[in-house]
């Protein structure tokens, strides 16, 4: 496939999509020194030329739609496209952020659903919907535990936990919230390491992030034990919900000693990830921090809803967006819960891990080496191609350069730090036995190649519509926005 | 498969869960519905909601958006996919992404722009985040808000901000515009200032960027992008622009959409970038040397820099962006211009229709460009209210809802979307609401 020209080649001073520009409006009055007079750098094209760039730009992605995408604590699903017609209503998107509440009572009705079905969901006692992607959750939850040590008297508190295999927003979102981050171990078999959090927590701590399912993709057994020491510390317990999906339906976060959580529906609930967003991470608290839980909220008074402000809530960590946060991301997770149900809820969960077990299983037996082999596999596993490093001198990195050409995305990469070389599998509920079994074919092939030739595989990928990219040039010789001159 | 795993049934896969821990009810949500069941359902809560004619603005823009925009952006291809990680299989995300920092950035007359933030108000905080971390020289952790700015905007940039010793300190507008003059500090880190301001007036940009310059603090210009096409760019502001450009992209081809998902966009000086939070998308070659794109500077963000990071953010708002894009290549120079002037000559022609009923009069007298506040002789919130139960008209922003001063203004807007009919028709609703009130 050859490169696409850059829109702005194929450009042509004056043309433009005549049915798409309006008659000129009248700009006399306004003060010349407040005009614009250098021309913007924006396409001249016709409305086809526009359609059929983006046309092929579009064909050369990977997307769940056309690959398997066995991205790890990324749960790339399906998207169901029923949940997107939903929220694509005239009355939902048509509808301006500032109309008052008596005139929106579908769209707050829908709210309300969704945040009970979270609460259920998430074993909590209250909901906001508005965080706009999980790290901004992190964020809100951060915010909520300092706002409430604070409301207690209790200023000393500036560190947060995290074990050294954490998602990276969790340690950077402790920043944003003012604290320091400290570090707990992982121990041997992917739980976190007890002796080091009893050592590390104290008068000192605010509160520690954990996933569970870990980071390590397996469960962690002494939940309670952790929920009990960090609370005897006078700390709180914050969820990562990442990797919600293994447990949705099974047991609740509110059940395993967590104060506070966030949740990603683009993850859990299936809203499409867009390229890199929208996403959604609403929060959920017991009722220690249900006051601080940012606004808006939808509440009920009598049979009409209405939105909790300031006014409602006094201890509100706040706004997190300009209006109710990403809104129709919200209407598509309430179509996806809505569509699944309390069965199908279960159901993603038990797939979701049979999934997982299975292709663990089958690249296990195929000589794969599983970085926790005695644990149970959750909706997710890590493998470790070190032997494969050392043996053959192809990296993690070339294999999953090299899936790309077997028409699969890599599972991601050299997370968490701590397992070298490492390939966390996250195979979801939505696929076929015959999919992962392909995914196995596929690495054992890509084995084969390396031991006949271990720098074609270096090279990959191979069939794409370009090679290895060149990412220390792209750092180092800056190129971030086109300019005619320069080619 | 159970088989190969070597278990009996599912239920064995979960035997690591202790048993201390009780096992979840969902008895309170309801049995699964059929896609039919789910989407009439849902159609009909958004059918109660639906309204006719909209005058209101305040940060939400009721735009034109062509049909093909949104056929491209939720293309499976687009819509499905994650984030550009794997360069090589997402060329067209990060081709898109590099021709969206172009548009973004010459429409801001600055360097570069990311490939998103999540909205507006959050945006406005990273912006301030950004400029702190920048001016390294700066004495203080003061930020003034130069009058009119989005309150909405300020209130979410106080709660991302607040917590890292960073204060905002407002700075009342002068007859609805931001008067240096008045400002109690004289050594600002930061100053901020909107054009078209939230009034929708139009600040005198060249001599504050000079005033914010001679004091050696950095400026964030909080923008609407489709005016840009007429207005012009923070960039070019006074003798060196401003340093840090931030918005809403929702008026580039997203829908209302009750607020969300719209985009925030950040733009700034090239000696700024490495302070910049979120992703950036730089050209490269390949092994071959062919062109290709690629996430870069990525040891700003989290998942290297960790705790160091410039900002938390991870998921962004790629598929707005992607939207806007298609809209701004759409659209072209012509298109976006030949908007944002109709919604200027709209508005003008709805403010003076207005003014002649003799029940509306200008509150400011700065000029304005598609937004206006008019102080109506009436009860205000009795109008907006009788307006959308009995005729289904959206009457724009009573003002006494942020301040007490205001509570007979209105902040009205009138896109390329309002036809001269609407227009009429809204003034004689205004004049007979008013009347019998």
């Amino acid at each position: 496939m050859p490169t696409i020209p850059s829109i702005f080649d194929t450009s042509k001073p004056g043309r433009l999509a005549g049915g798409q520009t309006p008659k000129e409006g009248d700009l006399t009055g306004l003060p010349d020194a407040l005009l614009r007079e250098s021309k913007p750098v924006l396409p001249e094209v016709s409305e086809l030329q526009a359609v059929r760039h983006f046309t092929k730009l579009s064909q050369q992605n990977f997307s769940i739609d056309g690959n398997f995408y066995p991205l790890g604590s990324c749960t790339m699903k399906y998207n169901p496209r029923g949940a997107h017609r939903a929220a694509s209503q005239p009355g939902f998107l048509n509808r301006h952020p500032l109309t008052p509440a008596f005139a929106s009572q579908g769209l707050l009705s829908c709210f309300w659903e969704l945040q009970e079905t979270l609460k259920t969901v998430t074993g909590m006692e209250a909901v906001s919907l508005v965080p706009m992607a999980g790290a901004q959750g992190e964020l809100a939850g951060g915010l909520m535990i300092r706002a409430y040590h604070e409301d207690c008297g209790d200023f000393e508190r500036d560190e947060i936990l995290v074990p050294t295999a954490a998602h990276g927003t969790n340690p950077a979102t402790a920043t944003m919230c003012g604290y320091k981050t400290r570090e707990i171990g992982v121990a041997a078999d992917g739980d976190v390491d007890i002796e080091d959090l009893k050592r590390v927590v104290g008068p000192k701590t605010a509160g520690i992030m954990l996933t569970n399912p870990s980071t390590c993709a397996v469960f962690e057994r002494r939940i309670l034990e952790i929920a009990d020491t960090v609370h005897d510390a006078g700390g709180l317990l914050y969820y990562d919900g990442a990797n919600l999906n293994a447990i949705l339906g099974k047991v609740c976060p509110g059940d395993m000693g967590f104060d506070v959580l966030h949740l990603n529906l683009h993850k859990t609930f299936a809203t499409p990830h867009g390229g890199g967003g929208p996403g959604a991470g609403p929060v959920a608290v017991n009722s220690l921090l249900q006051p601080y839980l940012p606004i808006p909220m939808v509440g009920k008074l009598d049979d009409e809803y209405i939105w909790l402000d300031e006014s409602y809530c006094p201890l509100t960590i706040g706004k997190l967006a300009a209006f109710m946060g990403n809104a129709g991301i919200l209407i598509r997770a309430l179509a996806y819960a809505l569509m699944l149900g309390r069965e199908g809820m279960v159901r993603v969960a038990e797939y979701a891990t049979l999934n997982a077990n299975y292709l663990a299983a089958e690249l296990s037996k195929a000589g794969f080496q599983l970085a926790y082999p005695t644990r149970r596999a959750t909706h997710e596993f890590l493998i470790t191609l070190n032997k494969e490093a050392k043996d053959l001198g192809v990296r993690a990195l070339d294999f999953a350069k090299r899936l790309l050409d077997f028409d699969m995305h890599a599972p991601t990469t050299y997370f968490p730090l701590l397992v070298p070389e490492c390939f966390l599998i996250e195979p979801t509920e939505t696929e076929t036995k015959a999919v992962l079994d392909e995914f196995v074919s596929a690495m054992c092939k890509i084995r084969e190649e390396a031991q006949e030739n271990a720098e074609y595989v270096k090279q990959a990928p191979h069939n794409q519509v370009v090679r290895r990219l060149d990412e220390v040039r792209a750092a180092r010789e800056l190129d971030l926005n086109w300019s005619g001159n320069k080619e | 498969m159970l088989q190969s795993i070597g278990v009996a049934n599912i239920d064995e896969l979960f035997d690591e869960i202790p048993d201390s821990v009780p096992v979840a009810n969902f008895r309170a949500i309801e049995s699964s519905l059929t896609e039919m069941e789910m989407v009439y359902r849902l159609a009909e809560s958004a059918k109660q909601d639906e309204l006719g004619s909209c005058f209101l603005g305040a940060g939400s823009y009721d735009h034109h958006i062509p049909a093909a925009v949104w056929d491209l952006a939720t293309r499976g291809e687009f819509l499905t996919a994650y984030t550009p990680y794997q360069a090589e299989a997402s060329q067209g995300t990060l081709q898109l992404l590099y021709e969206f920092q172009t548009m973004m950035a010459s429409l801001a007359g600055l360097d570069v722009a990311n490939a998103s933030v999540y909205d507006g108000g959050s945006g406005l905080g990273e912006a301030i985040l950004m400029a702190v971390r920048s001016n390294r020289r700066a004495r203080n952790r003061k930020i003034v808000i130069g009058g009119a700015v989005n309150p909405f905007y300020l209130k979410t940039a106080n709660t991302l901000v607040r917590n890292q010793g960073i204060e905002l300190v407002d700075v009342p507008h002068e007859n609805g515009v931001f008067d240096p003059k008045q400002c109690p500090i004289d050594d600002p880190n930061v100053v901020v200032v909107q054009q078209p301001n939230f009034f929708g007036l139009l600040e005198n940009v060249d001599a504050i960027s000079n005033w914010v310059n001679e004091r050696n603090a950095l400026l964030i210009a909080v923008v609407n992008p489709l005016t840009l096409a007429v207005l012009k760019p923070p960039g070019e502001w006074g003798e060196s622009g401003a340093d840090i450009c931030s918005g809403d992209g929702q008026p580039l081809g997203v829908p209302m959409a009750s607020g969300g998902p719209s985009f925030g966009f950040l733009c700034s000086k090239m000696k700024h970038v490495r302070q910049m939070p979120g992703r950036i998308v730089g050209k490269t070659v390949d092994a071959n040397g062919d062109v290709g794109y690629t996430l870069t500077l990525q040891a700003r963000e989290q998942h290297i820099r960790r705790a160091k990071a410039t900002s938390n953010i991870c998921t962004n708002q790629g598929l707005l962006v992607t939207a806007a894009t298609i809209y701004m290549s759409i659209m072209g120079v012509s298109g976006l211009r030949n908007t944002a002037s109709r919604c200027h000559e709209n508005t003008k022609y709805l403010v003076a229709q207005l003014e002649a009923t003799g029940r509306a009069q200008r509150a400011f007298h700065s000029p304005y460009f598609h937004e206006c506040v008019l102080r109506c002789a009436g009860d205000v919130a009795a109008l907006t209210k009788s307006m959308i139960t009995d005729h289904g008209v959206l009457a724009g922003y009573p003002l006494g809802e942020i301040d007490e001063s205001l509570d007979d203004c209105l902040l009205l807007c009138a896109t390329e979307k309002r036809t001269r009919d609407e227009i009429d028709r809204f003034v004689e609703l205004f004049n007979r609401i008013l009347n019998e009130g």
